[in-house]
């Protein structure tokens, strides 16, 4: 093991880059973006690890629990805008490939207002718990309901504004590398919140609902 | 908001009042004044001297990697100062507060420092000294080398490096200004529920401790993610990942973890600020919290932290030894399995910072095996830097005595964690001074590796090697002092003293505590060493001037380059040929080829956006902590709408032409002639000694 054997004819080696490679752009720019995600992702398997802690019976300390208010179908709506608000965005990047700057446009305005119902949707329910008194300072049950809930609500409005922000460059700048890498990335973000949302509404609505 | 918060409250300045300035403290208001002078010092000669456009030009608004890393490295450096006196203040109260009939003063019944105090700064020690000493140290370093090893132009985002930076530079300076405005939190660095609770610690000091870290933990997911992209995509032509330099393995394992446990303490903190903030009732003692859930979220994150500290420094010791050792590094494969292995299991040992938690045997039992499973990967990394001096041609400088020296404290330090790891001693030591003195060898295994990195890749970014009489005076005197501080701390562990004794009640462990003493004043000379090391080197530096290769034994691609290395660092990118292609190519006579025309590259443009976001990221920080509503909601959106309008201008880039490339190539060339000129021949000797391959020193005599 002291040598690492050679392998390279030192008399006909390549010993410069002789071909100009250039480092694509796009791909770099979502690879990172992806490492971002994972993060992301790890913060909501943290934020899930403490509710999972918080949801026990005496977590509540005799205050609401979520099965008491927890209304599934009103969830389940929100779900669907949800997913509705992905599956337009994707036919705007299938726009993209055809080079179609209003069909992009156009997907992307309904993402957005399906992605605006979902959060008039959230913010109308817990508008309706805080009149019913039930705030994230009722139990530590609740705190971890409510912050779980309303961290994932969080990333829907940042990613809203995002929304906006790449109409607006798609609009004045076409597609251009920057504009189209960052299409994808805001794609790959709203996607995983979508899963995530998967996660929300069965491990907290529905498990919440039944238990 | 949903918490009543005790003392006064004002739209316009939120909790900030004049009595929140620590004005009578007799410790701090004099430090106050000497920090206002030195300010007005320093900003008066940079004035006089009219080195502002060169300060906001070259490096305020840099993007350039390297010197990004050396700003780091230069935060890091002041605040392992600030930490280091932090140190030295604990010592001297544990010193002077022992028995009844120890004297006081200012206002202290025991010592000098109140509870109150110590406690502050015991917590800022802990914290200063792994978030903001040792990570931006390891995160400068891993800036400037890693893209220069692998043969890249720059990280795969510059923007975002210096977004990183600035980020890490407001929770500094967020830390620094908790000194003077209000307090900071006393309930030790990694802090227990429910105590920092509202209404156990009604102050703003939590709350500077939760955004200071928020702030760190920002930074460094961002640089995690910056270097990991750099190395999966930004590697030059040839070098596969079977020929990947070590250190660039040991950054990469070290972000791995960096990414993925950031976002537990973000949570963690997130959620102790909802408490704070917002009366939730996560980690309370009633309304269904638990106290618990704290400290498991909080170490989920601890332990890999740990280990994302450790790994850069094992990295950094494992170029150190073959450079001067003269031979490759043992085991390459095994060390890059070791630096993974151990990445994955740091994250399945946190329980082992509270076996008392009383988690039942079961699950104590599955951390302790977890955790001296550590060892093996850890052993194996200690026999290959072990084979790799064995019948090398070792040379002892500077550099290598830190690095030998880190070995030894990994000995001790890995050894007392064995004993650690195993419950049924950790029940007897635990929140002893014996665990400070283990966590203490560990981490001082990363200091080492750190200033021996440091006299080992300074002459790569400033061109002139560092002087090595007072490199090596620093090293006896910090070894020194290291030996007098811990070893007593060892044996006042087994005899039971427990840790953050603002007060120790047992006079039998006055002389323990007095070689203590005596050991901190060690160490303080060894920093007057390290200033008076950059004194000397800097005035001296004309003589001490290097070549490209400053070592003659270097392996890895950053000893190809000029040294000082050139802002595009390769004029032309090199084609990756070995593992150690520089060593690869002295052997093979090869090594002074060079490249035959030179192209036009592209360079990011410098920006002044990263800075501005620094600040408005320390604003929104102190007006967390303080409660001033109006000003967190202007300087987030100033940094949202900051985002967005760079977002629309986007960076073009600027071009260096080939021929301009060439003129700033030859000039480098002719001044590296100059210097081997001056120089005497290097000393040259056989190709193989022993059984041990050894690659040629180069002889530019011949």
């Amino acid at each position: 093991m002291s040598s690492h054997a050679s392998t390279v004819d030192p008399k006909k080696a390549e010993l410069w880059d002789t071909h100009h490679h250039s480092h694509d752009v796009i791909s770099t720019r979502t690879l990172g973006y992806f490492l971002y995600l994972l993060s992301d992702g790890m913060l909501f398997a943290t934020l899930f690890a403490a509710y999972g802690v918080l949801s026990y019976q005496h977590s509540y300390f005799g205050g609401p629990t979520p099965a008491e208010f927890v209304k599934p179908w009103y969830t389940f709506a929100q779900t669907i805008a949800l997913f509705l608000s992905v599956l337009a965005y994707g036919f705007g990047m299938n726009a993209l490939k055809h080079k179609n700057k209003s069909g992009l446009i156009n997907g992307m305005l309904a993402a957005f207002v399906l992605g605006v119902v979902f959060l008039v949707l959230d913010i109308h329910d817990m508008s309706h718990l805080y009149s019913m008194g039930i705030t994230l300072a009722s139990s530590g049950g609740m705190s971890a309901f409510m912050v779980l809930t309303q961290v994932h609500a969080t990333h829907i409005f940042f990613g809203l504004i995002w929304i906006l922000v790449m109409m607006a460059q798609v609009m004045t700048k076409g597609f251009t590398e920057e504009t189209v890498g960052r299409l994808l990335t805001l794609r790959m973000f709203w996607h995983l919140q979508a899963v995530i949302w998967v996660f929300v509404y069965i491990f907290v609505y529905l498990w919440g609902y039944i238990s | 908001m949903l918490v009543d918060l005790p003392g006064g409250w004002s739209p316009l300045l939120g909790r900030l009042a004049w009595s929140q300035i620590p004005y009578a403290n007799p410790i701090l208001a004099p430090l106050f004044v000497a920090v206002v002078i030195g300010a007005i010092i320093v900003l008066g000669l940079i004035t006089y001297y009219g080195k502002w456009t060169y300060l906001w030009k070259e490096w305020l608004t840099t993007v350039d990697h390297k010197k990004l890393g050396v700003m780091y490295i230069i935060i890091g450096l002041v605040m392992l100062f600030r930490g280091f006196i932090d140190g030295l203040m604990i010592r001297t109260q544990q010193v002077w507060a022992v028995g009844p009939h120890s004297s006081g003063v200012f206002g202290s019944l025991h010592g000098y420092l109140t509870p109150f105090h110590f406690g502050q700064v015991y917590s800022a020690h802990g914290l200063i000294m792994i978030l903001l000493a040792a990570t931006p140290l390891l995160v400068g370093f891993m800036n400037i080398i890693v893209p220069i090893q692998i043969g890249a132009r720059d990280m795969a985002y510059p923007y975002l490096n210096a977004l990183g930076l600035w980020i890490t530079a407001a929770a500094a300076a967020l830390i620094m200004i908790s000194l003077f405005v209000g307090d900071f939190a006393h309930n030790g660095w990694f802090e227990y529920a429910p105590i920092f609770e509202m209404q156990y610690s009604p102050g703003v000091g939590v709350d500077y401790w939760i955004w200071t870290l928020q702030l760190v933990a920002l930074g460094t997911t961002l640089g995690g993610i910056n270097i990991l992209a750099t190395i999966i995509k930004m590697r030059a032509p040839g070098m596969s990942w079977g020929k990947l330099p070590i250190f660039v393995w040991a950054s990469l394992s070290a972000n791995v973890i960096a990414l993925t446990s950031f976002p537990a303490l973000q949570v963690a903190l997130g959620l102790v600020a909802a408490d704070r903030y917002l009366g939730a009732h996560f980690f309370t003692a009633g309304m269904g919290g638990n106290l618990m859930l704290y400290t498991n979220l909080f170490w989920i994150w601890g332990h890999p932290e740990v280990y994302f500290v450790i790994l850069p420094a094992f990295g950094m010791m494992s170029e150190i030894f073959p450079t001067f050792s003269e031979k490759p590094l043992f085991g390459y494969i095994t060390m890059v399995l070791a630096s993974m292995a151990i990445a994955g299991v740091s994250w399945l040992v946190w329980l082992h910072h509270f076996f008392t938690m009383g988690a039942g045997p079961y699950v104590n039992t599955a951390f302790s095996v977890a955790t001296m499973l550590v060892g093996i990967p850890t052993g194996v990394k200690v026999f290959n830097w072990a084979f790799t001096m064995y019948r090398g041609r070792l040379t002892f400088n500077a550099a290598m005595l830190w690095a030998i020296g880190a070995l030894f404290l990994l000995l001790i330090g890995g050894m007392t964690g064995m004993m650690l790891a195993i419950p049924a001693i950790n029940y007897m030591v635990h929140n002893s001074v014996f665990v400070v003195a283990h966590f203490h060898s560990m981490l001082l295994v990363i200091v080492y590796a750190i200033f021996g990195s440091v006299l080992y890749w300074f002459p790569k970014v400033f061109g002139f090697k560092l002087d090595e009489f007072w490199a090596k005076t620093m090293f006896w005197l910090f070894s020194a002092g290291t030996a007098l501080v811990f070893v007593p701390m060892y044996m006042l562990g087994f005899m039971g003293m427990t840790r953050r004794l603002e007060y120790v009640f047992n006079t039998g462990w006055q002389p323990y505590l007095d070689v203590m003493e005596f050991g901190i004043v060690v160490y303080t000379l060894s920093v007057l060493a390290f200033f008076i090391l950059l004194y000397v080197s800097v005035r001296d530096h004309a003589k001490n001037r290097v070549g490209a290769d400053a070592w003659g034994t270097s392996r890895s691609l950053e000893w190809m380059t000029h040294s000082p290395v050139p802002f595009y660092n390769f004029a032309v990118l090199p084609h990756i040929n070995e593992r150690d292609e520089v060593a690869w190519r002295r052997q093979h006579g090869i090594d002074n080829v060079r490249p035959e025309h030179y192209e036009d590259i592209h360079m990011p443009n410098n920006t002044g956006v990263a800075i501005i976001l620094g600040g408005l990221t320390f604003v929104l920080g102190f007006a967390l902590t303080w409660r001033i509503w109006w000003l967190c909601i202007v300087s987030l959106l100033a940094i949202i709408v900051l985002m967005i309008v760079r977002s629309f201008r986007g960076d073009p880039g600027y071009i260096i032409t080939g021929a301009e490339l060439q003129r700033m190539e030859e000039e480098a060339y002719r001044r590296e002639a100059q210097i081997a000129d001056s120089h005497h021949s290097h000393p040259v000797s056989g190709g193989v000694v022993g059984n041990a391959m050894a690659y040629q020193r180069n002889d530019s005599s011949k």
